[in-house]
């Protein structure tokens, strides 16, 4: 590597040491939105206020109470409330859902037809509500086959989950995290980066030197694919060790595809610095056309085949959506390259072009 | 009670262990300029950010119409005008736009905006470039513009650093026509300045080192500090005029100026003997006069006295 | 002697518009090699904009200039080489150190890593700033960072070098120590081409030139230009050039 290189280089890693604040801001950051995230998360979908009313009062429906109470997904808040309250224990945000067993439970358990168990959700957080009726299937699927070893059904589907059995949103958002502030670091850092020299007056004096173009850019990126680096492999062993995140791929590929991803936002970085003069400019893209998308439509929140069409062409643009394949696939299924090769591929097709685009883009002179 | 627009007694400010000033007593009247000299780093700009309440002194006291500056922070802010150093503009408004908006942000009555704007437009020459973006302004066009926002309202006090700082002389002289006017209507201006001409269009100046006042009193009053006589060796080539009496004099006394060197002669050599020197050394001048010195003389001199290190000595070859 | 040695800066009808307005408008010049050349004019004048197109950081609209022999529209890169630049916003990094800043910019330049190490200790030495160099250049007064900034900006031995307002908002005694530098590189046969506001300073060039809305209205040596206007100072001369062009 040419010396100037290493001049770019060190210089950058300098502006980011002697820059403290934001330099713990950006240490910190992923441990604190894992906390946030985990704790916020965790707590609400492992003890979901529930009441329960038990019109049956029979071994078998006292059996299902018991199993629901055992999982400890659920905290019963109320028990065998009148229906009429029903409305007030939403309202006040009490509980979250009601279970109610009907009279003949145990009656038609063995017969046909069944009675239906009736159970209430509070729908208006769609995702908590979806988690809660997962849930309960669940559990009662358990006790249904306890309950009924030899079915005599013609077949019934049994939902087993794979991969993330437990339902544990960790294995969800820790990936998900990882993308969205490995994003937020290389994007949002590098455009800032070199928006910044120019806004100050020292990309001048760089210009009438007779460095090349893409040393200086690609000088500048590299302090913050080590920086982004560090980030993700924090998220990554915090994940792993403090909310039991498996890893069961190859930690190899698991860091060449980190690298890759990073890469992908750098690209976009450096190529909002070209078309941007200042820095608050460069902000407002690098957020708009990164962190949301990310955030939005990558599947990180909201699940991509329950999207409007247009949205769901939109997302497979993203790179997240495609690292999100790529991490969820090594953490948790342990994905090999076979696997992935087409989202890899895809991530290095736009790398290269942003990088290219950029690079040409980029002005040696102050027109 | 003592009701002089600025009162500063024994000011002390330690940034750290670097003392930045170490008691500073010096009083500005009613109606006239105050110009603060003194070499870079000195503690000017401390000084005057204390004086418009933007800093609290370590030590010491700031009067602004008799009222301590400490405990009333609104009233005088209220009521001085303030220029910072390096002013920041809003580089995506046009020049008339900046102006409008801080004439609106003192609450200037738009009639009398476009009376300030005309007048400042006269001294800045933007008048032509009033819908130009800031951002697309020239150095010294920024550094108007700047001044100019802070003239749009006329404040009984005016604090400016360094106002002039990359503006052309005739630029320059038109401000100090503006401050006068100001003055003479009553104002009164606190001002720092590189500039040693400007110095002597003040009516009091101060001259700062080291966080010290090392000399205050009016222009003429000041050039009597320097009571050896003054010759000037008119040459045109005055560095190398000035690098061959080095060897004669001590450099504290040499100074280039830009018509010739000036030469503090305090062990009584005389014109003469001068004269000879250089011509012994086959050396170019046209005359050697004696002069009376300006306020860059007697700054040059005064700074140099109160620290040796600072005097300029024969140097070594800068290698390529 | 052909033009090109004779000459380190060769400028014809150098015409630089942004949008509709001309910034500098036509402008011929031609500077010695060795000479300290002084480039005057008004706020606004172009002064700044002539110099970034000879620095290959402004393409000209129309008109051609040779810096170093070279040739502005086609051969930016090898200008590059030969110049030292210093723009007109303090540019060197405040929240690095002086030694930082040296080593980054002898860097960038290519030079080793040895070559580095002796000339930030000559510098530091130079500038008398040995017990300094782990201070953060933010924190140096405005005199000394001008002339840390020169000589980072001398670091690779350019032959002609560009000073947009050097001095300004430094104080008397400082800017002699800076004109003291200048006088030595021009001794070592570099070519300054300087721009300044303070009029004392035009005295110590060879050549002034002064502009105006573009133009150059005068160009010749500080003597000729106060015979000319009957001055005793360039500021006189320059109060009147540029009153007469403007009334
Ligand atoms: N990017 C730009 N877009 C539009 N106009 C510009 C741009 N850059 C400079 N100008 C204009 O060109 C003219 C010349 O500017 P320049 O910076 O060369 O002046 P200057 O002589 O260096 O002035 P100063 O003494 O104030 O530094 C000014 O009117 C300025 O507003
Ligand atoms: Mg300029």
């Amino acid at each position: 590597m040419s010396r100037t290189f290493v001049s770019i280089i060190k210089k950058e890693f300098l502006h980011i040491v002697r820059d403290y604040q934001t330099l713990i801001i950006i240490v910190l950051m992923p441990v604190m939105m894992l906390l946030l995230y985990g704790y916020a998360i965790t707590l609400e979908m492992r003890e979901i206020k529930i009441a329960i009313v038990d019109h049956s009062k029979t071994p078998q429906s006292r059996a299902l109470i018991n199993h629901i109470t055992s999982s400890n997904f659920f905290d019963i808040k109320a028990r065998n409330v009148p229906e009429s309250q029903f409305e007030d224990l939403f309202q006040q945000r009490l509980v979250r859902s009601v279970l109610v067993i009907p009279q003949d439970f145990s009656r038609s358990l063995n017969s046909n037809p069944q009675t239906p168990v009736q159970l209430l959700i509070d729908a208006s957080d769609p995702n908590a509500a979806n988690y809660i009726l997962k849930y309960l299937s669940q559990i009662v699927t358990e006790f249904e086959i306890e309950q009924n070893p030899r079915l005599h059904f013609p077949f019934r589907v049994v939902p087993r989950l794979l991969y993330n059995p437990d339902l544990k949103s960790e294995y969800f958002f820790v990936p998900g995290l990882i993308a969205v502030i490995i994003l937020l670091i290389s994007a949002l850092l590098t455009s800032l980066a070199i928006v910044r020299e120019k806004e100050r007056g020292t990309f001048e004096q760089i210009l009438v030197s007779p460095v090349h173009a893409y040393q200086i850019v690609v000088g500048k990126v590299i302090p913050y694919i080590a920086l982004g680096f560090v980030d993700s492999v924090i998220i990554l062993v915090f994940g792993h060790f403090w909310f039991k995140v498996p890893v069961e791929g190859s930690i190899l590929l698991l860091l060449g595809s980190l690298i890759l991803y990073l890469l992908t936002g750098l690209s976009f970085g450096l190529f909002v610095s070209t078309i941007t003069e200042s820095q608050r400019v460069a902000m407002i893209v690098t957020l708009l056309m990164t962190i949301l998308p990310t955030i939005m439509l990558s599947g990180f929140i909201f699940p991509i085949p329950s999207m409007p069409v247009i949205f769901q062409y939109i997302s497979q643009i993203i790179p997240a959506t495609h690292f999100l394949k790529i991490i969820r696939g090594i953490l948790l299924k342990g994905s090999g390259l076979a696997d992935l090769k087409n989202q890899l591929f895809y991530l290095v097709l736009l790398a290269s072009f942003l990088i290219a685009v950029s690079i040409r883009k980029f002005k040696t002179t102050l027109e | 009670m003592n009701t002089k627009p600025l009162v500063v007694e024994n000011l002390k400010k330690s940034f750290g262990k670097v003392s930045a000033l170490r008691g500073v007593d010096l009083s500005v009247d009613r109606g006239e300029i105050f110009g603060l000299i003194g070499p870079d780093g000195a503690g000017k700009t401390t000084f005057i950010r204390i004086v418009v309440s933007l800093l609290n002194a370590d030590e010491g006291a700031v009067y602004f119409q008799g009222k301590p500056v400490r405990e009333n922070i609104a009233y005088v802010r209220s009521r001085i005008g303030y220029m910072p150093q390096r002013f920041s503009l809003y580089p995506d408004l046009t020049v008339e736009e900046n102006l409008r908006f801080f004439g609106d942000l003192f609450g200037v009555p738009l009639k009398i905006q476009k009376e300030r704007m005309e007048r400042l437009y006269r001294f800045s020459r933007l008048g032509a470039f009033k819908d130009r973006r800031a951002d697309a302004l020239s150095g010294g066009m920024k550094q108007k513009l700047a001044l100019s926002c802070m003239l749009m309202h006329e404040p009984e006090v005016i604090v400016m650093d360094e106002p002039t700082y990359g503006v052309d002389p005739v630029s320059r002289s038109e401000l100090w026509e503006i401050l006068r006017t100001l003055t003479d209507e009553g104002r009164t201006i606190l001002v720092s300045t590189a500039y040693m001409d400007e110095a002597q269009l003040c009516d009091r100046v101060g001259l700062i080192f080291k966080g010290e006042v090392l000399a205050q009193g009016k222009p003429d009053s000041l050039l009597n500090l320097i009571t050896d006589p003054l010759y000037m060796v008119k040459t045109p080539q005055p560095h190398r005029v000035y690098f061959e009496l080095l060897k004669h004099f001590e450099a504290v006394d040499c100074n280039i100026f830009g018509n010739g060197v000036h030469v503090i002669d305090r062990h009584s050599v005389g014109a003469e003997q001068i004269a000879k020197i250089l011509k012994q050394s086959n050396f170019d001048f046209d005359e050697i006069t004696p002069i009376r010195p300006g306020i860059e003389d007697v700054f040059l001199k005064l700074i140099r006295t109160a620290n040796p290190s600072a005097k300029p000595e024969q140097r070594g070859e800068l290698s390529a | 002697m052909n033009a090109n040695e004779k000459y380190a800066v060769v400028a014809k009808d150098l015409t630089r518009k942004f949008g509709a307005f001309t910034a500098v408008d036509h402008v011929s010049f031609s500077v010695s090699r060795g000479e300290i050349f002084g480039f005057l004019g008004a706020n606004g004048a172009g002064k700044t904009t002539t110099i970034r197109m000879m620095c290959g950081l402004l393409l000209p609209t129309s008109g051609s200039a040779l810096v170093a022999g070279f040739d502005v529209f086609t051969q930016a890169e090898q200008i590059k080489q030969h110049i030292g630049y210093m723009s007109q916003r303090f540019s060197l990094y405040e929240d690095l150190t002086v030694l930082e800043n040296i080593e980054f910019y002898g860097g960038i330049y290519g030079l080793s890593r040895k070559q580095i190490r002796r000339k930030s200790r000559e510098l530091l030495a130079y500038l008398k700033l040995e017990d300094r160099a782990n201070t953060v250049t933010a924190e140096l007064p405005l005199g000394l960072k001008q002339r840390m900034a020169l000589s980072t900006a001398l670091l690779h031995d350019p032959e002609i070098i560009f000073l947009d307002e050097p001095t300004s908002g430094v104080d008397p005694d400082s800017r002699r120590q800076f004109w003291l530098l200048i006088y030595e590189l021009a001794a070592r046969g570099k070519t300054v081409f300087v721009t300044t506001h303070f009029m004392d300073e035009a005295e110590y060039c060879q050549r002034v030139s002064i502009m105006q809305e573009g133009r150059i209205i005068e160009l010749d040596s500080p003597q000729n230009l106060k015979e000319k206007y009957k001055s005793e100072s360039m500021q006189s001369v320059f109060l009147k050039a540029i009153g007469e062009e403007s009334s």
